[in-house]
Formats: C-alpha cells, structure tokens, sequence
C-alpha cells in the first residue's frame, strides 16, 4: 500500500509499512548529521525503529548546525 | 536594591514593560551570564545584554580578532584585528554601558574548566563554532543545574532553543537537552563548518539577538520559557519553525539510570 506524506514541503509516496528508520534509509540520510522532524515534534533518536509514518505525516530532516 | 536616577533612565524602556518593569531590571542587574564563544552569534548578544544591563557577562574564548571575522562579528572594527577576542568584547560592552562587569576567560573551554566555569554563572548562553564544545557544555550545564540558551548558525539556517534538563516537565520527565536533538557528536569533518561552508552574517545578527532575547526571558520570568522546543529559522524560505523537542529515553544524561560525572 502507497501512503502520501509531506517531506521538506512536497509531497511525498512511500510504500507502507515503514517507519522512520526505513524513511531515512530510502532517502540514504545518515542519521548522524540530521534530526527528523515529523509533525512539528523532533522524533527521539531511541525510537526511529517503531515510531510509523503514517499517511499525512508532515516530515521535515532537520540538518545539523553548530556553528557560530 | 533600588535603582539610581540614571537607570531608571537608560532601562525606562524595560521599564515600562510590564512583564520586566523595575523588579525586571534588578534582576537582569544583578544576573551572571557566560557566554560561550566571543565570535558572530556572541557579538549581538553581548551587545544586547550588556545594553539590557545584565549586570556580570563572562566570555569564554581564546581567539584573536582576524579580517575575515569582521563580515559578521559585529563587536569588532578594524582596530581590534589580532587582539583577543574577549579583551575587544569587554572594551565593546564598557562603551554601552558601565553597569555592566564583564569577565574574561581568555581560555578554550574544555572537558577539564567546563563545570567549575559554568558553576560561577546563573544562565550560559552558548554560541561557540563546534560541536565538540556544545557537548562540553550542554553536560556542564546539566551536572550543574544551569539554564543553557543555546544557538547555532550554518550557512542560511539558524536553530535556538533553551535547555533546562536539570528540571522535569508537569508530567515527571525530564526537560530536553541538547543530546536529545544531537545524540552523538557527530564525526569530525562530516558537517562542515562555517569556515568551510560560508555563512550570512546577518543570519547569526538575527539568531544572536534571539538568543540575547531568550536570556533576558529567562533572567526576567518575561513570558514562555522556550525550554522543551527548538526554533528553526530557515533564512531561504524566511520561515520560523518553532517544534517540539523531546526527552528521548537513551538520553545518557537524563535517562534511566542517568549517569553521574565525576568532577
């Protein structure tokens, strides 16, 4: 089954089930140097393997920052 | 203490605000901050608060003032190049304002100095350039029960947020730090740098004078505390995006069993 999600603004079709952990594979992220933002909360590191996406989800990959 | 004749002139403007008002500025007056980095993001926010009268700003850096620091490091002009940083900060402050005392720790920051430094201050502003040292801090902060205002920049994008994980939320958990948005540090060379990838210097203008704002927030009571999200500032799109950030359970510091750090 193909679900729809917003990601970094477009839209986006993923065949489900996946969860977020999936997600970053597919787009080849290391999840290092980004955090994942779905649905205006930063998804805990720990939890990547069972928190779903989900039909509608609105994902944003935060990349990291640490200049100044 | 009472405020003299010639503050209640130079802060009449906090003055008036009824979230601040007098007792507002006795407390910026009689705050310690230290600020983590003397460089672009520092600059706004040593200015600000050193205008907005927090009475004691330490700055830890070791640097020195060079030519290409100058396109967005706003506290330094042309006669600083080659002086240390926190010398020429402390002279840019004392121009503002003469309430103001400032410290300097003309030092690196370090796994060694961190705690007994942060341990002298009431609030840690960090905007220092590396990641390495952001971790020093944050656990720094954590051991030592210190609120962390932390700010960094990255070619058009700016993130803020304010770490209190010392504190639990309403529901027992323990308020986010900056692990819980950066679980590890990541390797060496594979984000670049500012000095590697550029950076817009009015973006660390506008994230420095958020930071400086977030501080006074805190010091004052001012409003919601931004402790528990992270604000995004995409300069590209000029979009804010203010996000929840979470506790997350493997947290070393704060998950279960939280671990102890050795002095």
């Amino acid at each position: 089954m193909a679900i729809e999600i917003r990601l970094n603004g477009e839209t986006a079709s993923f065949e489900a089930p996946l969860t977020v952990l999936d997600l970053l594979a597919r787009l080849e992220l290391t999840p290092g140097k980004v955090a994942v933002e779905r649905n205006l909360e930063i998804v805990p590191r720990s939890s990547y393997g069972e928190t779903p996406v989900e039909q509608g989800d609105r994902f944003e990959i935060v990349h990291f920052v640490g200049g100044g | 203490m009472a405020l003299n004749d010639t503050q209640l002139e130079r802060y009449s403007r906090h003055i008036l605000l009824k979230e601040i008002g007098g007792p507002g500025q006795r407390k910026l007056l009689d705050a310690r901050v230290l600020l983590v980095g003397a460089g672009a993001l520092a600059s706004p926010c040593l200015l600000y608060l050193a205008a907005a009268g927090v009475g004691t700003i330490g700055i830890v850096d070791d640097d020195i003032v060079s030519l290409s620091n100058l396109q967005r490091q706003i506290a330094y002009g042309m006669e600083d190049l080659g002086a240390p940083k926190v010398e020429r900060a402390a002279r840019a402050a004392a121009r503002i304002n003469p309430d103001v005392k400032i410290v300097p720790h003309p030092f690196r920051l370090t796994q060694d100095n961190a705690r007994d430094l942060v341990a002298r201050y009431d609030l840690v502003a960090d905007g220092c350039d590396n990641f390495e040292t952001r971790f020093i801090v944050n656990d720094a902060c954590h051991f030592e029960k210190v609120t962390l205002v932390s700010a960094a920049v990255g070619r058009f994008d700016g993130q803020l947020a304010t770490f209190k994980s010392h504190l639990n939320d309403e529901n027992g958990v323990p308020l986010p730090n900056y692990r819980d948005l950066v679980p590890e540090m990541p390797e060496p060379g594979s984000i670049p740098t500012c000095e590697e990838a550029g950076v817009v210097g009015a973006l660390t203008g506008v994230m420095g004078s958020l930071q400086a704002l977030e501080v006074i927030k805190e010091l004052t009571g001012a409003g919601e505390s931004l402790a528990g999200s992270l604000l995004i500032y995409d300069a590209l799109e000029t979009r804010f995006r203010k996000i929840r950030l979470r506790h997350d359970p493997a947290n070393p510091l704060t998950g279960r069993p939280p671990v102890s750090m050795a002095r």
